[in-house]
Order: C-alpha cells, then sequence, then structure tokens
C-alpha cells in the first residue's frame, strides 16, 4: 500500500479515535479535504509547482500516522531549541501531542493555546468557523492533507488593542519513538485590529529516525494589526519539512514573515500573503545556507489586490557542497491594485560545483500605475574582494566566511527580537564554520 | 628592504613582466611611472600575492625571504600592504570590524596577543584623527557608497593601523581632487619612517608633487626602461613616455 492509499484509508480510523467534534464545520471541512487529496495526490516533477522539488523518495518510507508509544521529553532535552534568554510563551508538541509540562500558555489577556481545545470549546467554536481552512485551500494537496487530519497545533487568538509582549514559542519536537514518523501539525493565528505579536516556530527531530512533517498555518491579521513571524529551519538530515502558510492581511496591517533554513532533508516552504485591503505591507525575508544534499524549496506568492499597497521580498542563498536550492517568487498585482510597490530581491551563492539554485522570479501585473521590481543573482565569492582581504591579513578561509556573512547579513539585520538575532548570528556562523571576533 | 630580481609574471599564459629588478631600502620612497598596460599594477599584484598571476622567472624577496610560496595574507602578516586603485565593497561589515579582523589576525599570526578593545579603540581614534577622518564613518560599511576620496583615505587609515615595512600605493591619486589629494598624500608622509618604505605607483606625476621620491622608475611593457631620480617624473609629465620606447 502506498502512502496516499494508507493516508486516505487511515481517515476512518482518525475519526473513531475519539476527541473529535464531528458535527462540527470543521469536520465537514475535514471529510472534504480528505476527498480532495484522494482526488489530487501528492504532487509530482510534472506539476510546474514541484518542478524542482522532488517526494518520491520521502513517501517510499512507510510513516506512522498516529504514534502509539509515548516518549518521555525533560526539559534539560529540549533546552537548546528554545530561545531562553527571553521571556516567552511556549507551545510545545512531542511527536504531534501536546506536553502542558513543557509549555508556558496564557488566556489572560489572549488566548495562546492549543487547536485541539479551540475545536471542540464552543468559546471558540466561531473563531474556528470564521478563519479555519478559510485561506489554506489553494490548490494545494499537502495542505489538503493536512486539512483532513487536523487535530493539533498552536491557537492563537490575540483580541483587539493588544500588545503580546512576549514572543510565542512554537516548537515540534520528534522523538523518534516511532521508525518513520508522519506529523502535521495546524497552527491559527488570528490578531484583531491595532494588536502585535512575535511569533517564533521551529520544528526539531531529536532522534536519528525519520521525521516527515507536512505544517500548515493560517494566520489573520485585521486592521492596523503587525505580525512578525520566525521560522527556524535547522533539523537533521533525517527529517524533512512542507511548510505552508497563507496570511489574510486587512486595511494598514503589517505581516513579517522570516524564513532561516540551514538544515533538513528536504524542505518545502510554501508562502502565501493574501492583501485584503489598502495600505498593507507584506515583507517578505529568506536565508538558507546549506550543505551536504540538503534541499530547500522557497516558494512564495503576494497577491495583491487592492491599490495603496506594498510588498518588500529578500531572500539569499548560500549553497555548498552537493545542496540545492529553489526560489519560486510569485508576486501578483491585479488590475484594481494601482499604486502598488512590490520589491522582490533574491541573490544565491554557488560554494562550490556541485551545488545548485533554481531562480524563477515570476511578476504577474495588470495594473498600470505601480512600481515593482524584481532582481535575481547567482554568482560565486568574489575573488576580487578575497583578496582585498587576504592583502591585509585575514586568511583566506576567513575571508570567505566573513564575506558570506556580510552577503547573509541584511536579512539577519530584519530580525527585530534581540536575543533571536543573536542566536541566527551564531547559527551562521557555525553553519560557515567560522567564529568571528565580532557580531554583525 | 624588497629586492625583486629579474621578475617575470604571466596571467592566462600572457606575459605581463618580462624581467623587473628593483632594490628598495628602509626608509626610501619609491616610484613606478608608466603608460596604460606597461604592467605597472600587475607588479604591485605580484608583489602582494595575488593568485591569478603565475611567476614563471625570478623571485620577490622581503627582508631576505624569497615570498613565492606565500599567501597574499602571509605577505601582509610580514608587512606588505597593498593601497588599491579599486578598493572592494563589503556591506554588512563596518570599517572598525574589518579593521579589527585585520590587526587581530596578523597579531596572532606573529605570535602576539589580541589587542585589547580599549587599546583598539584609542589607536582607531589616533589614526583616523590623524587623516582627518570622521568618527561616523568609521561605522559605515567598508567602502560602500563611499566617494572615490573616502575610499583611498580609508586605504591609508588601513595602512596607519596596519603599520607596514612596504606599502605599495597603487593608483591612490586616481579619482582623488586636489584636496583629498593632499590628505591622503599628508597622511603618508606622517607615517614614513627611516624603518618603512613606500613604492609609489602612477601614472601622473601629480601625486608626486606631495609624496616625494627618492627614485623613479619608468616602466614599459613589462619591463624598467629608465630609473633616475625625482627630476624624472618632471621629465615624463613634459615629454609623454613615447621618447623612451
Amino acid at each position: 500500500m502506498d502512502l496516499k492509499e494508507k493516508l486516505v484509508s487511515s481517515f476512518l480510523a482518525f475519526e473513531n479515535k475519539g476527541g473529535l467534534d464531528l458535527d462540527s464545520k470543521a469536520h465537514s471541512i475535514r471529510r472534504q479535504a480528505i476527498q480532495n487529496f484522494e482526488q489530487k495526490g501528492f504532487p509530482s516533477k510534472k506539476d510546474e509547482e514541484w518542478k524542482y522539488t522532488s517526494l518520491r523518495p520521502l513517501l517510499k518510507h512507510d510513516f506512522s500516522l498516529f504514534p502509539s508509544n509515548e516518549k518521555a521529553v525533560e526539559f534539560k532535552n529540549i533546552k537548546q531549541y528554545l530561545i531562553n534568554d527571553i521571556e516567552s510563551y511556549t507551545l510545545i508538541f512531542i511527536d504531534g501531542v501536546f506536553s502542558s509540562f513543557l509549555s508556558s500558555t496564557t488566556h489572560d489577556d489572549c488566548d495562546v493555546c492549543v487547536l485541539s481545545s479551540a475545536l471542540t470549546r464552543p468559546k471558540y467554536k466561531m473563531i474556528v468557523d470564521n478563519y479555519f481552512n478559510t485561506i489554506a485551500k489553494n490548490n494545494n494537496s499537502l495542505a489538503e492533507l493536512n486539512t483532513a487530519f487536523t487535530s493539533e497545533g498552536a491557537f492563537i487568538n490575540i483580541p483587539k488593542n493588544t500588545i503580546v509582549e512576549k514572543p510565542i514559542q512554537i516548537v515540534h519536537f520528534s522523538t523518534g519513538s516511532e521508525k518513520e514518523i508522519l506529523l502535521q501539525p495546524r497552527n491559527l493565528v488570528v490578531v484583531g485590529e491595532n494588536s502585535h505579536v512575535q511569533i517564533i516556530e521551529r520544528h526539531q527531530n531529536l532522534s536519528k529516525n525519520t521525521t516527515f512533517t507536512n505544517s500548515v498555518t493560517e494566520i489573520f491579521l485585521h486592521k492596523r494589526a503587525i505580525v512578525d513571524f520566525y521560522k527556524i529551519q535547522n533539523d537533521t538530515v533525517n527529517s524533512s519539512l512542507i511548510d505552508s502558510t497563507f496570511i489574510s492581511q486587512k486595511t494598514q496591517s503589517v505581516a513579517s514573515v522570516n524564513t532561516f533554513s540551514f538544515g533538513g532533508n528536504i524542505t518545502r516552504n510554501n508562502l502565501e500573503f493574501y492583501q485584503e485591503g489598502e495600505h498593507i505591507n507584506s515583507n517578505l525575508n529568506g536565508i538558507s545556507i546549506l550543505n551536504g544534499k540538503k534541499h530547500v524549496d522557497n516558494h512564495t506568492l503576494v497577491n495583491h489586490k487592492h491599490p495603496n499597497c506594498e510588498s518588500h521580498e529578500l531572500y539569499k542563498g548560500i549553497y555548498a557542497e552537493k545542496s540545492t536550492g529553489v526560489f519560486n517568487g510569485k508576486v501578483k498585482v491585479q488590475q484594481a491594485a494601482q499604486k502598488t510597490n512590490a520589491f522582490q530581491q533574491n541573490n544565491n551563492i554557488l560554494i562550490n560545483d556541485g551545488a545548485t539554485i533554481n531562480a524563477k522570479p515570476q511578476l504577474e501585473i495588470f495594473a498600470d500605475d505601480v512600481k515593482c521590481s524584481h532582481g535575481c543573482t547567482i554568482g560565486q565569492l568574489d575573488e576580487s574582494a578575497l583578496f582585498y582581504m587576504q592583502s591585509r591579513g585575514i586568511p583566506k578561509e576567513e575571508a570567505k566566511a566573513l564575506l558570506l556573512f556580510a552577503f547573509a547579513n541584511d536579512v539577519v539585520e530584519k530580525i527585530k527580537i534581540p536575543q533571536l538575532k543573536s542566536r541566527i548570528t551564531k547559527l551562521i556562523a557555525k553553519n560557515l564554520g567560522v567564529n568571528l571576533g565580532f557580531e554583525l | 628592504m624588497l629586492q625583486v630580481k629579474n621578475l617575470h609574471a604571466s596571467i592566462n599564459d600572457k606575459d605581463i613582466l618580462k624581467g623587473i629588478n628593483l632594490d628598495i631600502k628602509a626608509g626610501e620612497v619609491h616610484a613606478i611611472m608608466g603608460p596604460n598596460g606597461s604592467g605597472k599594477s600587475t607588479l604591485s599584484a605580484v608583489i602582494a600575492g595575488k593568485e591569478e598571476y603565475e611567476v614563471t622567472e625570478g623571485s620577490v624577496i622581503l627582508n631576505g625571504e624569497d615570498l613565492d610560496e606565500l599567501a597574499p595574507e602571509e605577505r601582509a602578516h610580514k608587512g606588505i600592504f597593498l593601497s588599491f586603485q579599486y578598493p572592494v565593497e563589503i556591506p554588512g561589515v563596518t570599517v572598525t570590524n574589518f579593521i579589527k579582523t585585520a590587526i587581530n589576525e596578523t597579531r596572532k599570526a606573529t605570535g602576539q596577543e589580541e589587542l585589547p578593545a580599549k587599546d583598539m579603540l584609542k589607536l582607531i581614534r589616533e589614526k583616523a584623527d590623524l587623516l582627518e577622518i570622521d568618527r561616523k564613518f568609521l561605522s559605515r560599511s567598508l567602502n560602500e557608497g563611499f566617494s572615490g576620496g573616502e575610499k583611498k583615505r580609508n586605504e591609508i587609515f588601513q595602512m596607519a593601523m596596519l603599520e607596514p615595512k612596504l606599502a605599495i600605493l597603487d593608483e591612490t591619486d586616481s579619482g582623488l581632487d586636489i584636496d583629498a589629494l593632499k590628505v591622503v598624500a599628508n597622511g603618508v608622509n606622517k607615517l614614513k619612517s627611516d624603518d618603512n618604505a613606500v613604492l609609489v605607483i602612477t601614472h601622473y606625476q601629480r601625486l608626486l608633487d606631495y609624496i616625494i621620491p627618492d627614485f623613479v622608475h619608468v616602466l614599459y611593457n613589462g619591463k624598467i626602461v629608465k630609473s633616475g631620480g625625482k627630476e624624472l617624473a618632471l621629465e615624463l609629465e613634459e615629454k609623454g613616455y613615447d621618447w623612451l620606447k
């Protein structure tokens, strides 16, 4: 039985395992989603959107869908994967199951809790019915698959006029309790008018067993809301991640998603912004620093539907050894979206002959009074810059690292949480194999 | 201090230097002049150790040591400094961080402790004042968006910080207006001592009004065709290079 069949036939077992409200609107959405997934199946390289990322090797695994074994995890095992030097709310999931013991949630000024309870409690029914799966349904069979099996993940509901002072860390751990595990976290984030929240998300495999995570996040910003979302992707080589994040923005809201990809086997980020008002700002930033045979695919979409909005996109990639990168950045400016300012930049450095980047900027512009630009570069390290630095006494390897650091720096500069910035800086230094005497 | 003996160098199998001889002693200022394409910049790059060039014959000797096998950074650690005609822009690395790294790498390579941050700061301020460099300038990204004058002044600032034994100034006057030229030349003159030497590479005589050479050499077609005192520069300014061919 292949993975698709296994998943489809497991749906009944999923319904019967208990804990789901089978009469809810959410469940009728699940049922529709499993049908859609059954129809479409997993994407193959024949799909234009998946031309450069093959899931085939991954789909050969016999994944456990509902982990049966539990493995105890203590705080000391996971501490290093959290940003500890700041106060934060934390939502910790172990093999897909929420750990209230390791987490720090709140219902005081806002709800930082879990989707499983939001899906079943009457208090949250209206929010779930209003928002759940309203933007994640965009012809993406992996998102359909996630929707069908939606049961757990982060639920973040910020009422209007609320500044959430502490960042929220969402971390999904897999422990290796199963030989091969499929995890499908589902996050729902609703941010009210004038409210502000910062979220850090990470997936981490604690074992050498295989993990395949198919994650979906929906984020809704009301008027003037501000969301800063950070994704840290530095998982083990046995871990693959498909992350689909959908963002819907109302008038004057500002959404920023920063993706830092350093590790993992296959990583695919689908990041889609839908602008549903005027004077909206959408920011997309990313750095990929890869070696070995790691593969990271960033597929982004900004859909400008209304006038006077902006988007700023900056993705940088450093590819060493036999790693591969994909950048596919689509910017749509619809006819009504006059006075749009849309900027996209994608710069890549290939360190070795064996490394690959497939870059595809895509601009579809139907309005005539807009400012749109895109730039895409693929290059090697600048030899004359290296010689310049060497001639000042800086050894070649350090000069290379310094240049790469400098290359990545303008994305690092976008990080608004200083402790996170310092952590990312260290991760980059580690990935480049250097110990710099200063912080950039 | 520096001896260049029968130096031949090529790039992509094209011979550029065809037997150069130079003898520069401590305390001296030498100038190399020559028309475009004569090999001036190649000579400076070869002395500094640029790997694209292949030395096919002859040698470069610094204080008795053949530099042939040494990487550019090792030559820098031994006291060679090359001021670039076109300094490279490095976004994201400030002037201060860059020079700190350069100094501490050099100290590490020569068996010294890293310079304490306080002393480093003091040294940076002292040298910045010497070259009339605004402090704000030091926290800008290296050479990024600098004017031609700022880039060259920054080169001389780095030279002041690194205190090389032999400073090679490659077309340091190009792109400078007369005021910037005076500041740069003045900086070089203040750094000059009996223990170090300067090799000025220039197309025009103009810079040599401010940095007075002890010897002037004319490079043409990869060879030194004439050497003389500072008056040779004036003669070249008047007559051009044609009479030497």
